[in-house]
Parts: C-alpha cells; structure tokens; sequence
C-alpha cells in the first residue's frame, strides 16, 4: 500500500500500535519534566523562604544581613526537594524503560514484518536485490526507525516540554533575566542542528570509505593465495593504503568539525550562565530578585543544558528516520508478482504430468529471455535442458514452480493452470536441486529435514540412505547432530549435494528439478552422486538441467537451448545424427571417455565406498 | 551513552564480516569473544601501547594541559559564583555599591567561557588527529604483517574473525589510546577539582555533599557487572538475529522451494522475540541510573541546606556566606556525579579495549613463519628444473600429508597429478611457491633449494590457477595486470588471445576497461576462469601449476581452455590436477598419489598396462558409463 503520507507519519502509525504504553510515558513524561522543573524552585524556595536572608538595621544603625528564616521551613523545603526527587525518580524510570520498551517493540515489529516480506518476495526481487543492501535495510534502518520512535517522538516531548516550562518559569519570575537565559537556546539548537545535518552527508561518505577499505582487505584476506602466488603483497599495502589515507583525510574533516561543535557548545553554556549571574547579580542590586531565584537559574541552566543540546541530535534522528523509513517501507511496501488467487485450490492429486504450452518469459516483457517453448513432460518421464550459460535453462525451470510466472503462454502441472492452485501445494509438489547447494548453519538432520520439520528419525536415515550420505554421515563424530558451517562450508560439494538430495527425497514431491551444472567431483562421488540421483529420480517427472551429457543421455527427451529458444530436441540418439549443437559438444565431452571404454577390457567393477 | 551506542545494530558490521553463528562457539561474535572481557590494566598491554604514542607525545602533551584548562575553567565557575554572591550579598547588606564586583565577577566568568571553548578545541584537535592517525598506522601495520603471514594462518583463521581485528578491534584501541584514556584522566582530574573546591570552600559542607559518593561508587560498581552481562546478551542477541535475516535472503530460493517459510517466521520469531526481551532487561537496567543519580544528588542537596541552615541559626556563618555556600555546593553537587558515573561506566569500555588490544597483539606477534632468508638470492634465467627429495610434510603436526615424497621433474615437462581427495596432490603443488615449509627433505628449482631463494623471484617464476578463480575489484585489464604490473595493454590482449578470452572481454560493452563487480559476480565461472588464466600466462611464467583449473567451468570454456592448453604448457614446467582424462594422457608423465606418496609413475600407456590404481580409475570412468546406460534401460524397459 504505498502511501503519500509523510514517512514520519507512517512509523508513528506504526508505534501506535503501542498507544496503551505510550499514553501512559506520556503521562509519566508529563510528571517527569513538572517534577524536574519544581526542583530548582524548591531549592531557590528553601534559600529564599527557609534561609530568607533580610537586610536589618540593628540598634547601632548598621545594616546587617540576618537570616530572618526558621529551621522548620528549610527543613520542609528540603525535606520537598528530596520528596520531589523520589517521585521524579519513579516518573523518570518509568518514562525512560516506557520509551526504550515501545521503540524496542516497533523494531521487533518491523523485523518480523520484513523477515516474512522478504522470504515470500518472488525471485525476480531477489535477483537484483543484493544481500549487503538488504541487511543495512534491516540492521541500520530498523535502527534508525527505533531510534526515531524512542528519541524522536517521547523524548522529542520530553524536551520540548522541559525546556518551554523552564523557560516560562524563568521568565515569569524574571523578565529581564529570563530572556538572557533564553537568547542562547536559539543559537545552541541551531548549531547543533546544523552541525547534525552537516556532518551526516560527511559520515556517509567516511561509511561508504569504510566499505572500500573493507573490500580491499577482505579481498586480499580471502585471495592470499593469489596474492602470495602473484608476489602482490607490495601492491596490495599500496592500495589498501591509499584508502586508509582517504580514510584518515575524511574522518579527519568529521574530527574538525567536532573539535569545533562541542568546545562551542559547552561554551556558550558556560557564557549563558555568566551572562545570567552577571545580570541576575544587578537584578538583586536593583532589589528585582531574591539570591535564591539566581541560584535556581543557574540550576535550571545546568539541567538544561543536556536537553537544549539533544535538538540537533533530534533533528538528525528526524532526518535518518526519513530515509531509513523510506527505504524500509520500499521493502515492506513491495508487491511479489506472482500472486496466489483468492481461493485457489491446492494441486489436485496426480503423477506428475508437466505441460508447458507456448511459454515466453521476460523480465521485460519487450525483451523476453524464454520465447514460445513448448514442452510436454509425461508422468515419470526425463527431460534434459542443455545449453550454453545465459541460453534460458534455469529461468524454464524456476517458472514450474512459480518463481517467476510466465509472461505469456501457460503452464499445467496435472492438467491445472500454475497459477490457479495454491502456492505452497504447487511447490510442495515440486522438489528442487539447485546448482549451488545452499545449506543452512544447522545440523545435518536439520538440514534434511528442512522441508519436512516434522520428519522421524527413519524417514530422515532413509532419505539418507537413498542419497548414499547416511555412511559419511554415520562417520562424523556426531552423526547427524554434526554442525553444518555456515552455508554447508564444513562438507565437500559433493556431500553438500548428497545432502540436498537427501532433503528433497524427504519432500517425496512428484516432479523434481535438477540443476546439474556442478563442480567435478572426484569418481569415487561422482559415482555415488549418480547413484542417489537414481533414487531420487525413479517416478518422478524430472527436468534437468545439464552441463554434463553423462546425466543427459538417459533422458527421455532432450531439449538444447540456445538464446531463449528450444533450437534441437530428440532423444540422444536422435541428436547425434545431427550435426548440430549436442554433436558438438559430445564430441568434447564423451569421446575420450567412449574411446576408453573402448580401449580397456572391461574389468571387474571397483570397490566404491565414501 | 556512548556506553550503548551501537547496542542496537550491534552485531552486523557490513559485507564480509562473518556471520557465522556457530555452535559451542556462541560467546563469539563478530570477532568478540564476550566470555572473555580482558583486565581493566594490564602492564604488559600498556608498555606495548606506548611506542603508538610516542610519535604524537607533543600532540598529546598539548591535549593533557589543554584538557586540565577544560576541568579548571569548567568546575571553577559554581566556586566564582559562590564567592561572588557572599561578596555582592554581604556589600548590598553594607549599603556599598556592586556594580564594579557584579561587572568583574561577569567578565570573569564570560573569560572562563572563552578559555574553555580555546583549550577545549585546541584537545579535540590534537586527540582527533592523534588519533585518526593512530588507525591509519595501526591498520597499514596489520595489513602489512597479515601479508607476511604464511598460507598455514590462512587455513585456520576466519576471515571474518581477522577483518574485525582490523576494522572493529583497532578502533577500541584508538578509542582507548586517544579519548578513552583521556575521559577517564579527565574524570579524575575534574573530581579531583571539585573536592579541591569544594574543601576550599567549607571542609564540614564538603564531607557532608560527599557523603553520598560511596554508596553511589557502591551502586554503580554492582549495577555496572549486571549491565556489562545485559549488554553483551543484547549485542549476541542482535547478532544471532541478523545473521538469521542473512541467511535467510542468502538461500530465499530453497526457502521458497521448500516452502519453509511459516516454518522460518515462527523460529526468527523466536530470536527476533529474546533480542526483545533482552533489550527489555537491559532497558530497566539502564533506566536506573539516572533516577538514581538524582536522587542521592537531592539527598546531598538536603544535606547541604540543613547544614546550612543549622550553622546560620546558629550564627556560626555569616548570613552571606551561607547565600555563597548554597549557591557553590549546589551547582557542583549538580555536576560532580557525572564523572563519577563516567569512571564507572569507563570500566567496561576499558575492559573491551584491552580485549581487543590483546587480540591486536596477538595477531602482531604471529610468526610470519615464511620469510626471505638473509642470505637468500635472487633468482634469475630459471630452466624449470624442480626437484622434490624425500620430502616430508604435514598441515597439522603428527598428520603427515606427504611422506617421503621423491619426484623429479625436467624442465618443460607436464606433470599430471592423479589421486583420489586427500591423496596430497594439491599440497604437492602448494609448496613450489612456499606456501608452505616443508618439514623435511628438499625441494630445489634449478638446483637451489626454495628456502634460500627470495619470495618475490620465486613466485615471479610461478603461475598458479587455482579450481575457484579469484579476482579483485576492478577492471578485466587491472585483473590481468595482476599478473605482471608492468604489462602493457597489448600484453595484455595478447595473454587474453592466447587463452581464448579475448572473444567474450570483445563482446562486453566496455571490453578490457568492464568493472568488475565484487569477485567477478556479473561473469560467468568460466569467464572469470579465462580471466585467471589470461592472468597466470601475461607473467610468462617458467612453471605452471593448474589445481583443477577446469573442474568448475561450463563445457564452452573447457572447449576454449582446452585448445589454449598446448600453447600454455609448451616450454613450461607444468603440475596439472585435472579430471578430464584427455588432459592427463597428453602429460609427459602421471603421478598417482596415495597417502602422500607416488603409488604409480609413467605415462599413459605405461600405467595401463600396469594395471594398477590408474588402470582401475580408468576404468571406473567406463564402467560409470555403462552403468548409466544400463540404468536407462532398465527405466525404458
């Protein structure tokens, strides 16, 4: 629902959620800043009223000071100031967790509001989106937008509140002096605010340095090997200098800029104060003012000085919150393309039968990747997509289970259009190896199960078993509770792939995607690879995407793609007889290995095992 | 607040930092292991810091005095006050005119206000000068040592662990050395003022507005251990969060594929939900302090008037005096808590800092291992000539890798290495550029053994591809020239013809000029394959090493790499690791590996009819074969 509405307007909708706690930290802000505000005129009350300080002629004629005040008096004076600070103090806590409590809840919101956004976006967001962009959306941004809710919106209150009473106060009992004391809030605020709106386009460009230089050490961290290889190591300290010299150049600026804001800051605090006992001293010269009322300025300047101080702070927090709104909404307020229809029915029961009638697809429509394809897969059938890299393979593929939807043409699973079933039945009917077997830091049990949360202990050894990892698995110390790094990082790829194997037998869907453009493994995997694929592949209506032929021969049918369009189509024997793309590439990649068949007796097969 | 700056978006600190949540290891995140918070002084951490600093000792001699004018100007003003109003109040009573003491205590104080704006710059110049410095030093340092440091720290450190050495840890160390240090002299200094003020004024009103110091002191010493824990659970909190946010967009796709995402929702709920409630905890701790201060500042504040007022009654002040005291004792009982505070909050912040300076030093003091020896030559006109004899090696001690290792090679000779993973084929090529020591035997090029050959002459003979090409930021040209620094454009494109690049870099819209994104994602695997070899032939090097080069890249590029073969391996010394078995039977000679050591030797033609190990790999790629085609009919039939 993407809105008109000012984004400050939008995340203060979004805290009212919340408006249960945060009337009740407005109302204990309220009592918080009257409380504040009554301490300084208790104290001058004590002074004044407790001490009162007269001048008295006495007998010789002599002025002399006397304190013509009782103990009794200073004593409830104080005994007020003390009560004051008591009730302050719950006021002030309650008010200070009730702030941190409502934007902490807001963020929590916003996390779980992204979170699912993200995780249903369709593939064409996540295609161009970037992982790095996304976090400082949900790191920085969220941050950002918390802190606007805390300090922005009920401390923004606080302060105000805090400094127009205090300065109302001080000018009712003073005029003359009062308006000194209130001259210099204007100049502190406006530095300050400047100062924030200043600096913050510097620090971005000191953030965005910081990333450079990252880059450049992170780079020469993860390819030492080639910089050991290449000698580069001179050449590496040179660039990565020059951006530390930038670096040192800009946060430099920033340091300036500060060395001058809060010397200026604390000093014109420290001015207003001696400008104010300057005046108030002749005030009480002049008999307009009590000694205690001056002290009392003077306490009201102290406590001030934080608040007056936060405007800028303020103002930076309400420019931050503007464009780390916006860029959150961007997210939250995205719309995925493929969309379930209201009531869709889930995919009727079926073995598998896959239609593609005429599809094209295009991220722009003008420019389609796919165009006019035609398939018809029968339930238990293979079909292979071979081709070059960019000819259109995966995008057919990842259309089936609704990633993308078609642009025209359509698509039948079963005899049911894709896009009338319901979403999650038409992918849990879909079980998918991708290229770049992604595991999740978890364990291996985890990792199988990831599908099916609810999986046994026997359906998971079983699927394992299938996909010939259960050994391996059983050899690690802690079989299938062992920690799977991060992204699979502590298993080879072809275990990682067994893996995935595993996970989508678990799923037992009826039609299965298989990306199998995958490292060289060594034979012995290779070998057990197959194997499971084999497993997984019986009775299911699978489409593979190959770069190998090994996996392509066996195909029931065989589609070579090239530049969005099916260009040849036939069972291998069929395409060998052409002299076409899959000649061509045969020839490179079987020949040598069809010669060896050739030019070795077949000898008794050799011990596999993991 | 600084204390909990950067709590809420704590743990996430921008692209490469590893995000790894691991188990049995969940103290640690993003480089900090928290269980592990280090001393508050630690001698031996300090005398080390010292050298840093001495460059700037002037800088920092000016940002000392300049920070004790700051105190001075600042803590003496509620002293002026006091005796002002005790002055002024006690003439007014005499009848005598004030103006003159009204318009010198002001100017005084507005002097104060000017000196303390001069000094106070004139210290964040110098410490923010100092300081910026110091990083640029401190990381220029590390990157430099981290450099030296042999491939063995490589194969055991994260990366994520070491970048936040150099980015997060160096500025806890430069916090500490620049403002930390300073904040807390500071602190000490300026209550050092107050109670020097203070005693000067009145010695009983002084002890009784200290009075409430201790239990303050007391509070805030418990109140800081609890906090210190909250804060780290918030930090973890948030960490283990974002990097579940990572994970999830990183692997959207099996996500959806699954259709797992009800599943995620309700577990990132469950993190998302303790990152709540632990900021929560950590809410109502840090909303205590502040009520806290001020109501020991009102108990001190009625302690001072009560005392005051018993001494007027009683006639043992002056009635002035008493105005005088009042309005000193107050202001500074207003101000003397917030360095009293700072100290303690200063506590964990310097814990943190001698963590990460420890971790700092840690990382300095790795013994780069592999170094040029001092009387190592130069080498020059290299044949290619490499010799390994009887070499011994292990990654790990008491896990032999290579054992006895004997083989040599001619000049121009191509080496194929065969053997099943873990056989040691890579580490056989990992130590003719010394990567690694061996750690017994020999390893000669030319005759001359590799430890006495310096680095740079080494590799500059050497060119390695490796299974996972690795490229920089920067253009497809830069990325060539890595190779050789002095190449030429032409050079360039000549090395790109020579391994079929030049065809796909011709048809990019910018060619040779393409900006490649991070680790060359907007090519292709093989593309960024063709690039590493462009990049390994412009050095010319006198030997060549192809660690699975062509395992990774799509049958096009293996077409194109394959044709480029002969000419790349002609006249060169070359260790190839290769699956195709069209590779391996064009090599001069095949070493079969197993166990670290040569099981088999000889060509092609050799090992078959030998009927060994290589005869049965062999055969397991013809037997896979058929295996696959009798799978198909049986699924046919």
């Amino acid at each position: 629902m993407p809105s008109r509405m000012p984004i400050q307007f939008r995340l203060i909708g979004q805290a009212l959620q919340y408006r249960g706690q945060i009337a009740l930290s407005l109302f204990v802000l309220a009592g918080a800043s009257l409380l504040t505000i009554a301490t300084p005129a208790l104290v001058g009350f004590a002074i004044d009223t407790g001490l009162d300080i007269q001048t008295v002629r006495d007998i010789t004629g002599a002025d002399t000071q006397v304190a013509q005040g009782d103990m009794s008096t200073l004593l409830l004076a104080s005994a007020l100031v003390l009560v004051a600070a008591l009730a302050r103090g719950v006021f002030v806590y309650a008010q200070t967790y009730l702030a941190e409590s409502v934007s902490q809840r807001v963020a929590y919101d916003l996390r779980n509001m992204l979170y699912d956004r993200l995780q249903r976006l369709s593939f064409a967001y996540h295609d161009t989106a970037e992982v790095g962009e996304i976090m400082s959306r949900a790191t920085q941004d969220v941050e950002g937008v918390r802190m606007f809710v805390s300090m922005g919106v009920i401390r923004f209150v606080y302060i105000f509140v805090l400094i127009s009473v205090s300065y109302g106060l001080m000018i009712a009992t003073n005029l003359k002096v009062g308006l000194i004391a209130l001259a210099f809030v204007p100049l502190i605020a406006v530095q300050s605010s400047w100062m924030a709106l200043r600096m913050r386009p510097i620090w971005l460009k000191v953030q965005s340095i910081q990333g450079e230089m990252s880059t450049i050490l992170q780079e020469n961290l993860t390819g030492q090997r080639v910089v050991k290889a290449f000698s580069r190591q001179d050449f590496e300290q040179q660039k990565f200098e020059e951006k530390t010299d930038d670096l040192f150049t800009h946060s430099y600026r920033t340091a300036k800029f500060q060395a001058f804001n809060e010397p200026f800051l604390l000093a014109v605090w420290l001015l207003s104060s001696g400008v104010v006992f300057w005046a108030g001293t002749a005030e009480i010269e002049a008999g307009r003012m009590l000694p205690g009322e001056l002290v009392a300025f003077q306490l009201y300047l102290t406590l001030l000085q934080v608040p007056v101080r936060s405007i800028g702070f303020v103002v930076n927090i309400f420019a931050r919150a503007h464009s780390a709104g916006t860029r959150l909404f961007e997210v939250l307020d995205a719309e995925s393309p493929v969309q379930e229809k209201p009531g869709a029915p889930p995919l009727g029961p079926g073995s598998g039968h896959v239609r593609f009638e005429r599809v094209s697809f295009g991220y722009d429509p003008k420019r389609p990747v796919v165009r006019d394809v035609d398939i018809e897969a029968l339930p238990g059938q293979t079909v292979a997509l071979l081709g070059p890299t960019g000819s259109g393979k995966t995008t057919i593929v990842n259309l089936l289970p609704r990633f993308y939807d078609v642009t025209t043409g359509r698509i039948t699973v079963d005899g049911q259009d894709v896009r009338d079933v319901q979403l999650k039945s038409l992918r849990d009917a879909i079980g998918i190896v991708q290229q770049d077997v992604f595991l999740f830091s978890a364990t291996i049990r985890e990792n199988i199960a990831y599908g099916k949360a609810d999986a046994t202990q026997e359906e998971i050894e079983e699927a394992a078993k299938a996909a010939r990892i259960h050994d391996f698995i059983l050899s690690q110390p802690d079989g299938y509770d062992t920690w799977v790094g991060e992204r699979g990082a502590t298993l080879s790829g072809g275990q990682r792939q067994r893996v995935a194997i595993a996970r989508t037998l678990l799923l037992n869907p009826r039609i299965l995607i298989f990306d199998d453009s995958t490292a060289a493994v060594d034979m012995r995997t290779e070998f057990l690879i197959q194997e499971a694929l084999r497993n997984l592949m019986t009775g299911r209506t699978t489409f593979v995407i190959a770069q190998r032929l090994r996996t392509v021969k066996e195909a029931h049918q065989i589609l070579v793609m090239q530049d969005g369009v099916v260009v040849e189509r036939g069972t291998h024997e069929e395409l060998l007889t052409r002299d076409g793309f899959y000649r061509r590439i045969y020839d490179l990649e079987l020949r040598d290995q069809e010669e060896a068949a050739a030019a070795t007796e077949p000898a008794i097969l050799p011990e596999v095992r993991d | 607040m600084a204390y909990w700056g950067g709590g809420g978006a704590g743990g996430w600190s921008g692209p490469g930092e590893g995000m790894g949540q691991r188990r049995g290891a969940a103290g640690r995140i993003d480089g900090w292991n928290y269980d592990d918070l280090g001393k508050v002084y630690d001698a031996h951490l300090i005398r080390r810091m010292i050298p840093f600093v001495t460059p700037y000792r002037w800088h920092s001699i000016f940002a000392l005095i300049s920070m004790v004018i700051v105190s001075l100007s600042q803590y003496a003003q509620p002293y002026i006050m006091g005796r002002a109003i005790e002055r002024i109040v006690d003439r007014i009573g005499a009848g005598e005119s004030v103006s003159a003491d009204i318009r010198n205590f002001g100017q005084l104080l507005v002097l104060l206000a000017v000196i303390s704006f001069i000094a106070m710059y004139t210290q964040r110049r110098m410490t923010g000068f100092i300081g910026h410095r110091l990083l640029r030093e401190m990381r220029g340092m590390m990157f430099a040592h981290l450099n030296r440091l042999s491939m063995r720290f490589y194969d055991n450190e994260e990366v994520g662990r070491v970048m936040s050495r150099v980015t997060s840890d160096v500025v806890t160390l430069q916090e500490l050395l620049t403002s930390g240090a300073l904040n807390v002299l500071a602190d000490f200094i300026g209550l050092a003022l107050i109670i020097g003020f203070l005693f000067a004024l009145d010695v009983q009103l002084a002890l009784v507005s200290l009075a409430v110091i201790p239990p303050l002191m007391l509070f805030m010493w418990f109140w800081q251990a609890y906090a210190a824990r909250a804060f780290i659970r918030t930090r973890m909190a948030i960490a283990t969060v974002n990097s579940n946010i990572n994970e999830n967009v990183s692997g959207v796709r099996v996500v959806q594929s699954m259709g797992r995402e009800a599943e995620n929702l309700r577990r990132f709920d469950r993190l998302n939900t303790n990152n709540l409630d632990s900021n929560l905890y950590a809410a109502r701790l840090q909303a205590a302090v502040m009520p806290l201060v001020e109501i020991l500042s009102s108990v001190a504040t009625l302690l001072v008037l009560i005392v005051i007022g018993i001494r007027t009654f009683n006639g043992d002040i002056e009635a002035s005096a008493a105005l005088g005291f009042a309005t000193a004792f107050l202001l500074y009982i207003q101000r003397f808590f917030n360095p009293v505070r700072d100290i303690v909050l200063q506590y964990t912040q310097l814990q943190r800092a001698m963590a990460g300076a420890h971790r700092i030093f840690e990382l300095l003091d790795t013994d780069p291992e592999i170094a040029d020896a001092p009387d190592a030559i130069e080498l020059t006109e290299v044949r290619g000539q490499v010799d390994f004899n009887r070499v011994d090696f292990e990654y790990v001690p008491g896990v032999p890798v290579l054992r006895q290792f004997d083989l040599h090679v001619r000049p121009g000779e191509t080496i194929a290495l065969v053997g099943h993973t873990g056989a040691g084929k890579t580490s056989v090529t990992a130590l003719i550029p010394r990567f690694y020591d061996i750690n017994g035997g020999e390893l000669l090029i030319d005759g001359v053994d590799i430890r006495k050959i310096k680095l740079a002459s080494l590799t500059r003979n050497i060119s390695i591809v490796l299974q996972e090409p690795y490229l920089f930021s920067g253009t497809i040209a830069d990325n060539i020239r890595y190779g050789r620094l002095d190449a030429t454009d032409q050079d360039i494109r000549v090395a790109a013809t020579a391994v079929g690049a030049d065809e796909f870099i011709d048809r990019l819209d910018r060619g040779y000029d393409t900006v490649l994104h991070e680790r060359g994602q907007n090519l292709s695997v093989g593309q960024r394959q063709l690039i590493s070899f462009a990049r390994a032939i412009v050095a010319d090097p006198r030997i060549l090493i192809l660690d699975e080069a062509t395992a990774n890249v799509d049958t096009h590029t293996e077409k194109l790499i394959q044709r480029a073969l002969d000419t790349m391996l002609k006249g060169r010394t070359s260790f190839v690791i290769a699956h195709r078995l069209s590779t391996i039977r064009s090599a001069d000679r095949i070493v079969v590996m197993r166990d670290g050591q040569i099981a088999e030797i000889g060509n092609h033609e050799e090992l078959v009819a030998q009927n060994g190990i290589y005869a049965d790999l062999y055969r397991m790629a013809f037997t896979h074969l058929t295996e696959q085609e009798a799978a198909t009919e049986r699924t046919e039939g």
